[in-house]
C-alpha cells in the first residue's frame, strides 16, 4: 500500500466478502426448492429466496468493483483520494440500503413491500435483477454519483494512466446503463428491450472495461511486465469487448417480439464475444510468462490465471453454446441459461473481485506484499474448491438442461414442464451436492482470513531467468 | 503483439470502434421501436393490460415463471399460458385463485396471492395480451 488513504478499501472487501457468504447460502436454499419443492413454503417462496440471491450477488460485486477502485486509484493516479470520508460515508449508506432491502424481500410479502415503498408512484420493480424498489435504485444512483465525483476528482488531479481511465470509463458506463432501470414501458417487448440494456450491457459491455482494468493492474503489480505492453493488451481486449458485445445485445432479440433482423446481427456478432475473454486467457499467460519478478503473493496470481480461464470458459465457451438463434431457440429460458449464467458470472466477476482482494489483503492487514504461507495455502485451497465445484455445479446443469430441452422441446411428444422436471432431479441434487462443495470452499477463504501464520512468504530470487 | 502496432493504434481502434458500434445500435433500436407496435399489437394494449402487467411485477411472478423465455427456471412458461389453457382466461384466474396456502406437500408450489377480482381480471388480460405478441414462432411446442 503505498497511499493511506487506499485503507478506504478495506470496509468494501470484507462487506463483499460477509454478502458472499449470504449470498451462496441463499444458493443452496434455492438448489434444496429445486428438489424438495415444499422446502421453507410458505415462509421464504422460490423466487424470494432467488431475489435474495441474485441481489446479494450484485450487491456484493458492486462492493468488490467500489473497493477495487479506492484501492487501484490512488496508486495509479499517484495521489490521495480526493475525500476519504466521502467514501466511508457511501460505504454506510450503500450498506444499510443494501440490507435494509433484503430484510424487505425476507420479512414482508413483496407486494407488501411494493405498496410500502410508494411503488404505484414509478413502478419499476418486479423485473427479474432488478427487483429492488424504486427507492433503494435511487439510493444505489445517489451512492454512485457521489463514488464517481470522488474518483473521478482523485484521477482529475492526479496521474491519467489508462488503466484508471478505462477503469472510470467502465464504472461510468454502469452508472449510466443503470438508468434504464428506471424506464418500465407498459408494452412487455420495449419493457424487455431496454432491460437488457441494463443486465447484457453490464455483464458484455461495460463490466468488461471493469473486469479488464482490475486484471491489468494486478497483472503489472504480480509481473513486473512493463506498463506499455499490458496497456496496449488492455486496450484491444475492450475494444473487442465492445465493437461485438454492444449489437450482441441483439441475441436476446430473437423471441421477445423484436423484428427479426436480430437473429442475424445478435448472432453474428455475439459470436464474436468469446474474442475478447479469450485474449483475456491469452494476456494473462503471457504477462505471467514474461514476468520480471516472483511476487510472493502466489494466491493472487493463481486467482488472476483462474479469472481468465474460467471467464473464457463461462463467457465465451458456454456462452457461444446457446447464442446461434437456430440454438437458442431451442436453450431460450432452460437450464442451459441457468448453467452459462453461473460460469459466466462466477469466472468473470467473482473470480475478478477475489483476486483485487487477493492482491490487496496483505497491505491492507499490514501484512507487507504477501499472506503467510499458511494463509496463502488456505485461499489456494478455497480456489481450487470453488472453481472445481462451479464446474460440476454447471455441467450438472448442462445435463439437466439438455434433458429438459430434449423432453420438453424436441422429443415426439414433448411433455409438460413439471412433469420433466420431476424425471431430471438426480441432475438437480448432485448440483447441491456440487454447491455444498461450493460453500466450503467460500468458508476456506475466508478461514484464511481468521488463521495466523508466522512465517512471512518471500520474493524467491531464483527463476528470474524464466523471464528472458 | 507486435510492436509496430501501438498503443496508440490500440486506442483509437477502441474508442472509434465503440462509436461506431454505438451508432449503428441506436440505428437499429429506432428500427425496431418503429416496428414495435405491429408486432406487438399495441393497440391491443388497453389500460387493463397495463394494469395486469402491474401486478405480475408487484407479485414477482418472475421470480419463479420464465415470460418469452426469460426470467427463473422453477416454474412453466407463461407467455404461452393462454393458448395451453385453451384460449380460456377463467381456466387462468381459477388456478391462480385456488393455490393452496400452505403449498401442497413435497411439491414444488405457487404462493396463494389473495388477488382481487380486479386484479385477477387484468393479469389474466395480460397474459392473452402476451400470448399475441409475435415472437418469431417461439417456444417451439405448446410445452413452452
Ligand atoms: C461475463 C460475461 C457474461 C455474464 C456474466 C453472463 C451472464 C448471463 C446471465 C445471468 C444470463 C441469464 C439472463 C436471464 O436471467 O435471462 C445470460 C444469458 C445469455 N447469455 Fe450471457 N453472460 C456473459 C457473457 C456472454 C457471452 C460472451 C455470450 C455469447 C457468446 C453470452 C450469451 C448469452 C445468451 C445467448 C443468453 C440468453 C440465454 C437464453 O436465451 O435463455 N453471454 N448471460
Ligand atoms: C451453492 C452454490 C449455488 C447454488 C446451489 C445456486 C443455485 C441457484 C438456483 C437454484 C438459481 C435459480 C435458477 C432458476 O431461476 O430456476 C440460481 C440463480 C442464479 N445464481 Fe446461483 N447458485 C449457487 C451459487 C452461485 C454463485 C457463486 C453465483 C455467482 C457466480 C450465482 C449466480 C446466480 C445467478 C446469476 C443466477 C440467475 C441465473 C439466471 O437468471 O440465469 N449462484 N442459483
Ligand atoms: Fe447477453
Amino acid at each position: 500500500m503505498v497511499y493511506q488513504s487506499q485503507a478506504v478499501a478495506k470496509p468494501y472487501f470484507i462487506a463483499a466478502i460477509g454478502l458472499f457468504v449470504g449470498q451462496v447460502m441463499f444458493g443452496l436454499i434455492l438448489g434444496l426448492q429445486y428438489v424438495i419443492g415444499d422446502f421453507l413454503f410458505p415462509t421464504i417462496p422460490f423466487n424470494v429466496a432467488r431475489m435474495v440471491h441474485t441481489n446479494l450477488l450484485i450487491v456484493w460485486l458492486l462492493f468488490g468493483f467500489m473497493g477495487a477502485t479506492y484501492y487501484l486509484i490512488p496508486e495509479e493516479a499517484e495521489t490521495e483520494l480526493h475525500s476519504p470520508r466521502l467514501a466511508i460515508i457511501t460505504f454506510w449508506v450503500f450498506l444499510a440500503a443494501g440490507v435494509l432491502t433484503i430484510l424487505g424481500y425476507l420479512m414482508v410479502p413483496y407486494a407488501t413491500l411494493a405498496e410500502a415503498t410508494g411503488n404505484s408512484l414509478l413502478p419499476t420493480m418486479g423485473r427479474e435483477f432488478l427487483e429492488q424498489p424504486t427507492l433503494t435504485k435511487i439510493g444505489i444512483v445517489v451512492v454512485a454519483l457521489a463514488f464517481l465525483y470522488n474518483v473521478g476528482i482523485t484521477v482529475l488531479k492526479g496521474k491519467k494512466t489508462v488503466i484508471n481511465t478505462v477503469l472510470l470509463l467502465g464504472l461510468t458506463g454502469l452508472a449510466l446503463m443503470f438508468l434504464f432501470a428506471f424506464y418500465n414501458p407498459s408494452a412487455l417487448t420495449l419493457d424487455k428491450y431496454y432491460w437488457w440494456w441494463v443486465v447484457h450491457l453490464w455483464v458484455e459491455g461495460v463490466w468488461e472495461l471493469i473486469l479488464g482494468a482490475i486484471l491489468a493492474f494486478v497483472l503489472i503489480k504480480v509481473t513486473g511486465v512493463d506498463r506499455e505492453v499490458i496497456e496496449k493488451w488492455l486496450y484491444v481486449i475492450i475494444a473487442a469487448a465492445l465493437v461485438t458485445g454492444i449489437i450482441g445485445t441483439g441475441h436476446h432479440y430473437y423471441w421477445i417480439g423484436a423484428p427479426e433482423y436480430w437473429q442475424w446481427w445478435g448472432s453474428i456478432f455475439s459470436a464474436l464475444e468469446p474474442l475478447p475473454f479469450f485474449m483475456m486467457t491469452l494476456f494473462a499467460f503471457n504477462m505471467v510468462n514474461r514476468r520480471r519478478r516472483n511476487h510472493p503473493n502466489k494466491a493472487a496470481t493463481l486467482w488472476a490465471l483462474g479469472t481468465a480461464v474460467m471467464a473464457f470458459l463461462g463467457a465465451g465457451v458456454w456462452g457461444f453454446l446457446h447464442t446461434l438463434a437456430p440454438v437458442n431457440f431451442y436453450t431460450h429460458g432452460t437450464q442451459i441459461t441457468a448453467a452459462h449464467g453461473h460460469l459466466a458470472f462466477f469466472g468473470a466477476y467473482v473470480m475478478i473481485v477475489l483476486t483485487i482482494i487477493s492482491y490487496a489483503a496483505p497491505q491492507l492487514l499490514g501484512q507487507g506484499e504477501a499472506r503467510s504461507n499458511r494463509q496463502q495455502v488456505l485461499e489456494m485451497w478455497s480456489f481450487w474448491l470453488m472453481s472445481v465445484a462451479m464446474v460440476f455445479i454447471v455441467l450438472f446443469l448442462t445435463g439437466a438442461g439438455i434433458l429438459q430441452i430434449w423432453l420438453q422441446r424436441v422429443s415426439e411428444n414433448p411433455q409438460p414442464f413439471m412433469a420433466v422436471q420431476e424425471q431430471i432431479a438426480l441432475f438437480y441434487w448432485m448440483r447441491t451436492v456440487a454447491g455444498i462443495v461450493f460453500f466450503i470452499g467460500v468458508m476456506v477463504f475466508v478461514a484464511s482470513f481468521l488463521v495466523k501464520g508466522r512465517e512471512v512468504a518471500r520474493e524467491t530470487p531464483a527463476a528470474i531467468e524464466a523471464a528472458a | 503483439m507486435s510492436a509496430s502496432f501501438t498503443k496508440s493504434m490500440a486506442r483509437n481502434i477502441f474508442y472509434g470502434g465503440t462509436v461506431f458500434f454505438i451508432l449503428v445500435f441506436l440505428a437499429l433500436t429506432f428500427d425496431t421501436t418503429r416496428a414495435l407496435p405491429a408486432r406487438d399489437h399495441r393497440e391491443n394494449l388497453t389500460a387493463q393490460v397495463a394494469e395486469g402487467k402491474e401486478v405480475w411485477e408487484k407479485n414477482n411472478c418472475i421470480g419463479c415463471h420464465t415470460l418469452l423465455g426469460e426470467g427463473a427456471y422453477f416454474a412453466p412458461e407463461l407467455g404461452n399460458v393462454y393458448e395451453r389453457f385453451g384460449n380460456n382466461k377463467e381456466a387462468i384466474k381459477i388456478f391462480i385463485k385456488t393455490r393452496p396456502r400452505n403449498g401442497v406437500p413435497g411439491r414444488r408450489s405457487m404462493p396463494q396471492f389473495n388477488l382481487s377480482d380486479e386484479e385477477l381480471e387484468a393479469v389474466a388480460e395480460f397474459l392473452k395480451y402476451t400470448s399475441e405478441i409475435d415472437t418469431a414462432s417461439w417456444p417451439p411446442n405448446i410445452q413452452g
